[in-house]
């Protein structure tokens, strides 16, 4: 569904990205792991069309987007949640879920799509005209995994969806993604919290400074001694 | 005290503080998406104006009688303005968008020069149309020029009423715009989290140019409200009105539409009331600038974010 090929990403003369190549297949949760400047975020940024690669090429759906601007990527089916969340701070819980179907154009369904987020996320809908900048940081996760389901899409990236959150509030966001892959939405999961997202994926690829180090299934990539020691603290 | 003197007062501090907000608006809401402080935008006032004069000369000359004379000068002033300023946008500060904050400030200073030399220099030579180098006069208009309504000692102009009304409802589409339309809360989203708007599907760049439009269209109503109020119009007339409309939004907090509405009114007001009621040397109009510059410093002092701006709180 997706195809990374060769991509070269650089801020400046700074190059975060240094020829990665990776797919994501129709149906699947894949998972990319890496420290803090790995190139994870720019790589889906970059995806989404927030940052033009330097060379390379992104394919979505048998069409090439990596000169498509990123309201109209959005547009083809593939949402992505950034990191950090990125809720509207100053706008309800409601007006948030409605910019998420701004890019649909049959807005009459779009309604239903909303009474979906809510059954998805209760507290959403007890919360709907709260500005949405009082929701606590898990809250916010939830809004801003709803809002990117609102656009309907049929891939979803998120970056860092557990980032700051309890481990309580992990776990709760990490079974709504495995409810969304047993949809039928395909996945691009960036975490840190590698235990959780190579439970859930079916590959993962492994970033270090810019480059894939190697790759596997989820299950032997959690096993592996490599990641082990990197990302599980385990000596 | 004189209360009808007070009243008098308060009417003529409205009426100019309307004008400010008219075109405070459009630094505000410009601001507000971009955080691009568009100096030229008093030309825009300036040119709205000037348009409206054009359409006079061209369409109405013999139909000054007509009912439909003011709202066909208000559409050519709007339509006149809004694409001067969709232009200058698309030439001017697109190509700057992700330049350092400077370039587009000094670009500014640059379209605010090239726009009142264009003005002086050319309006006059078109065929029919009076030389631009010195203040020209503003047609009269049936229903909003002449005899003034006079309440129990209070005279309202019948161009402040114009003015008044045209914020007012100026305000209200805005507010209704803004927040119950799904380009009005683009607009929010874009504000507060370009980036983010972008992944929702939201076309940024026709979003500015929204910005811009709405701006303009606002700008060119004050454009005739002045030449309504003032009888004459001229290419200097965008500097001053544009500086004061500017410290009116920061007084307000920019970024914030209401925020530049009390702005407006508030600078207006003080305006007024320094100049008619503070005795001796400092009063009088000589220094009713020194007063509307003198708030500006105080609120910049002690209250940074203006009055009805947020405080600006970091992302968690």
């Amino acid at each position: 569904m997706l195809e990374v090929k060769d991509l070269v990403v650089s801020y400046g003369r700074v190059r975060a990205v240094k020829r990665i190549s990776f797919t994501v297949p129709e149906g699947s949760v894949v998972s990319l792991l890496g420290t803090n400047g790995a190139g994870k975020t720019t790589t889906l940024r970059t995806i989404s069309g927030l940052h033009r690669p330097e060379s390379g090429e992104i394919w979505f759906d048998g069409r090439r987007i990596d000169s498509v601007p990123a309201h109209r990527i959005v547009q083809r089916g593939l949402a992505h949640s950034p990191e950090g969340r990125r809720i509207f701070p100053r706008l309800t819980v409601r007006d948030n879920l409605m910019l998420g179907a701004f890019a649909r154009t049959d807005r009459g369904s779009a309604s239903a799509d909303l009474q979906r987020a809510y059954d998805l996320f209760p507290i959403l809908h007890e919360r709907r005209n709260q500005p949405a900048g009082t929701f606590s940081g898990g809250e916010q996760q939830m809004l801003a995994i709803g809002r990117a389901l609102m656009s309907r899409p049929r891939m979803l990236m998120l970056d860092e969806p557990s980032m700051g959150l309890s481990p309580l509030m992990t776990k709760r966001i990490m079974s709504t993604i495995a409810e969304l892959k047993s949809e039928g939405v395909t996945i691009l999961l960036v975490e840190q919290n590698a235990q959780a997202a190579l439970t859930l994926a079916d590959h993962g690829y492994v970033l270090e400074v810019g480059s894939i180090a190697f790759d596997d299934t989820g299950a032997n990539l959690l096993s592996d001694d490599r990641v082990r020691r990197a990302y599980l603290g385990e000596d | 005290m004189d209360v009808t003197l007070f009243l008098q007062q308060l009417v003529n501090g409205l009426t100019l503080g309307s004008l400010f907000a008219l075109i405070a608006v459009g630094y505000t809401v410009v601001y507000g998406i971009i955080q691009l402080i568009n100096f030229a935008h008093g030309e825009i006032f300036m040119v709205g104006a000037f348009g409206a004069l054009s359409t006079w000369i061209v369409i109405g000359r013999a139909q000054i009688t007509a009912w439909w004379m003011l709202p066909l000068m208000i559409l050519g002033a709007m339509g006149v303005a809004v694409l001067t300023a969709l232009v200058m946008e698309r030439l001017a500060y697109r190509p700057l968008r992700n330049a350092p904050r400077l370039a587009p400030l000094i670009t500014a200073i640059g379209i605010s020069v090239f726009l009142q030399e264009v003005v002086r220099l050319f309006y006059g030579l078109i065929p029919g149309f009076p030389d631009a180098k010195a203040p020209v006069p503003f047609p009269a208009v049936q229903g909003v020029s002449g005899g003034a309504l006079d309440l129990g000692g209070v005279v309202l102009q019948r161009a402040a009423i114009f003015t008044l009304v045209a914020l007012v409802v100026s305000w209200t589409f805005l507010y209704f715009f803004v927040n119950r339309t799904r380009i009005g809360r683009a607009m929010q989203a874009t504000s507060q989290d370009p980036d983010t708007a972008r992944l929702m599907g939201i076309d940024v760049d026709r979003i500015i140019m929204v910005a811009f439009a709405l701006g303009a269209a606002l700008a060119a109503l004050a454009g005739i409200a002045h030449g309504l109020q003032y009888t004459n119009i001229d290419f200097r007339m965008g500097f001053l009105a544009g500086l004061k409309a500017f410290t009116a939004a920061v007084l307000g907090g920019i970024g914030n539409i209401n925020g530049a509405v009390v702005g407006g009114l508030l600078l207006g007001l003080v305006e007024v009331m320094a100049t008619a009621y503070i005795p001796g040397t400092f009063g009088g109009s000589a220094w009713k600038d020194v007063w509307a510059f003198a708030l500006l410093i105080l609120v910049l002092v002690f209250r940074p974010q203006g009055l009805l701006g947020a405080k600006v709180v970091d992302r968690a």
